[in-house]
């Protein structure tokens, strides 16, 4: 079989055709891009190809196996919903830029080996950030510019851990990594960066919600989730993943309780699911592997309607505040409707996409008797219902009436909401083609009475608690310090402590250098015969403790001065033996 | 935005205290429902027999979410600042 399209060329080639169509050739290309990537995908055969060379090194772009193939579909199928929901925009540049990253994207989840995996990652990194970027605040500007450095961070990281790695084994394959060391845990920072993991984790509520309406749609899916796949590849089974998930899971829900802003709610709960997922990966068996994959799968359908009914908020009323907002349901009950359904996804809700995917990751954490695994991950689980499939609609839709009377967003959005709606659905009532996809074949039924019982009364008294704290809930107009406060204040602290201490010994090396010993200097060489002569008076005065002659002796030497009256031969004698001393040194 | 959507329809149901009262009433129904099977079903346990109490995960969820809350809330008082906190 010869090797099929490359699904990130079709995305190139949509975003070069972008400056040359007109404004409805725009509209098909961005909607038959995806849609044509993903059939070519599903006609993908397994096997490396579109081999090249590289500093004599042999490179392939296209790794299709079963794992590359399940990022790939659900890439594309979320990618077309995206851009469903993108259709009004005219912005050449916008869709440009989210198309690249969606194909970079893609290049990342099917490289074959390290340095074509580092090439996309950065490709990715810069395209996202112009979706930051074309929100054209002021905020959105200085968010992007942190998101960045951040990213380059990560990818310096990712970069140095390849070098080492390729010096120390000599070979760029991308497989699991067997051997700990610096370059593997450089790799593994670069990848967890991406993956939002604490402590580098605030790009990601501090970038996405600054970013446009259809931006922050799109960006929840990519970064994280091919972060997540490579960690899949890298490190399945790497147990200082599971404590790192498990944290994840938890922080996310803090964050995410304190947060007031609706789109920054979500961006907090994608790192309690990216938890989730990861916590998945060291368990590493072949269920929670494969658990890991469907929930990333189900994960961004779901968030992706989750931002979507946000993003259709903001992009009716143009706020997105929890205490702006509310009452919402009056008149947008659509986006009501299709927004809860995303929430009860989320909660993994029995019927909905994330009750076939979760319980199987928290399933293979009992399989292993990981006993800790499991309560943490079943507290998050009720917390992941607190948060964002109830606070998230209740205070946007319900909730305090701020008079906000917005019609439903247009259709074409209405409808992107729909399709995902629809996969939510479709996924929890029937996950089989789901499973089919997975790396590993799983034997995992959901729908045991026991086990849904057991999830209806985890859910619907996690709601008991919310309404019956809700007092507790109510929202502040605050933020919240995140790890961004190292580099936001703390930067600014580090900066005006340098300024201090450097601009401090600048000053006193001017006094001192500049001004003092000049000025002394000056004094001296002005008249240096009476300057020494006065001074060995006053030194042997001192030493010899008679002062009656210093007077006389200073008028003397004043007198003398003024006269010019020095005995030549003095000195010539000085003179010579200045000579004599300044040879000694030169000339020895 | 949309010269369509200009007067939307205005949905008022969850406003009437009438309506509310029955949705609570329902929720609370729920809830007594979803408990009573634990006592006639034999539940399976992971780590240990207290997983097979009737309303354990009630139990569990319930105790999570008021835990989570608290500690959210006080570490709000640490975390928690204005909105122009950076900008200064």
């Amino acid at each position: 079989m010869t090797a099929s399209m490359h699904p990130s060329l079709i995305f190139l080639a949509g975003a070069l055709l972008l400056w040359v169509l007109p404004l409805l050739g725009r509209k098909f290309v961005i909607l038959l891009v995806p849609a044509i990537a993903f059939l070519v995908i599903t006609q993908m055969a397994p096997g490396t190809f579109y081999g090249y060379e590289l500093f004599g090194y042999d490179l392939h772009l296209l790794r299709i196996d079963k794992l590359s193939k399940a990022f790939g579909y659900v890439f594309t199928i979320n990618a077309f919903a995206c851009f469903l929901f993108a259709l009004h925009l005219k912005s050449r540049y916008e869709h440009t830029a989210a198309l690249l990253y969606i194909g970079a994207a893609l290049g990342a989840v099917f490289a074959a080996d390290l340095i074509s995996l580092y090439l996309f990652w950065e490709v990715m990194a810069i395209t996202s950030t112009f979706l930051v970027l074309a929100r054209k605040t002021e905020k959105a500007y200085r968010a992007a510019f942190r998101y960045v450095m951040v990213h380059i961070f990560g990818g310096l990281c990712l970069l140095a851990g390849i070098l080492l790695q390729v010096n120390a084994t000599g070979s760029v394959a991308f497989d699991g990594f067997s051997l700990q060391g610096l370059p593997t845990y450089l790799i593994l920072i670069g990848f967890l960066v991406n993956a939002a993991a604490p402590p580098i984790s605030a790009w990601l509520s501090d970038a996405y919600p600054e970013a446009t309406v259809t931006g922050g749609v799109i960006m929840t899916a990519y970064t994280t989730k091919t972060a997540v796949y490579t960690l899949i590849r890298g490190f399945a089974g790497w147990e200082i993943l599971i404590a790192v998930g498990c944290f994840m899971a938890i922080y996310g829900i803090i964050y995410a309780i304190l947060e007031n802003d609706m789109r920054r709610i979500l961006a907090y709960s994608i790192m309690n699911q990216v938890g989730f997922m990861i916590c998945g990966i060291g368990i590493g068996t072949a269920m929670a592997i494969s658990g890991a994959v469907a929930h990333a799968f189900a994960h961004i359908i779901y968030k992706a309607l989750l931002w979507m009914s946000a993003g259709a908020v903001l992009y009716m009323t143009s706020k997105s505040k929890c205490t702006d907002l509310g009452g919402l349901y009056k008149t947008m009950p659509l986006t009501l409707i299709f927004g809860t359904i995303g929430a009860l996804a989320i909660s993994s809700f029995p019927f909905l996409s994330g009750y076939t995917s979760k319980p199987m990751i928290i399933e293979a954490g009992i399989h292993e008797g990981f006993f800790w695994v499991w309560l943490i991950l079943e507290i998050a689980s009720a917390g992941v219902f607190l948060h964002a499939g109830i606070k998230f609609p209740y205070f946007v839709f319900f909730a305090k009436d701020n008079g906000l009377r917005p019609g439903e967003p247009p259709k074409h959005m209405l409808l992107a909401m729909a399709f995902l709606a629809f996969i939510c659905i479709f996924l929890g009532v029937y996950p089989q083609p789901l499973y089919d996809i997975l790396p590993y074949p799983v034997d995992f039924h959901a729908y045991g009475f026991e086990h849904t019982l057991n999830q209806f009364q985890l859910l619907m008294f996690s709601a008991l608690a919310f309404f019956l704290l809700l007092p507790l809930l109510k929202r502040t107009e605050t933020i919240s310090i995140d790890s961004d406060w190292f580099y936001r204040k703390g930067g600014r602290w580090f900066y005006a402590g340098c300024a201090w201490i450097f601009n401090g010994i600048n000053d006193f090396g001017d006094r001192v250098f500049a001004q003092k010993i000049p000025s002394l200097l000056n004094r001296f060489f002005s008249d240096p015969s009476r300057s020494v002569q006065k001074r060995t008076v006053q030194l042997i005065a001192g030493a010899t403790g008679n002062k009656s002659q210093v007077e006389r002796r200073n008028e003397e030497i004043d007198h003398r001065t003024k006269a010019l009256a020095y005995p030549i031969g003095g000195s010539v004698l000085l003179a010579v033996v200045f000579v004599a001393v300044m040879s000694l040194l030169y000339f020895n | 935005m949309d010269p369509e959507n200009k007067k939307p329809e205005v949905w008022t149901w969850f406003d009437h205290p009438r309506n509310i009262k029955r949705l609570k009433i329902g929720f609370y129904i729920i809830l007594v429902l979803l408990v009573i099977p634990d006592f006639f079903i034999h539940k399976h346990s992971n780590f240990s027999s207290v997983e097979a109490w009737p309303g354990f995960y009630a139990f569990v969820g319930f105790v999570s979410c008021v835990v989570i809350i608290l500690v959210s809330k006080v570490l709000g008082y640490v975390l928690k600042r204005k909105e122009d906190y950076y900008d200064s």
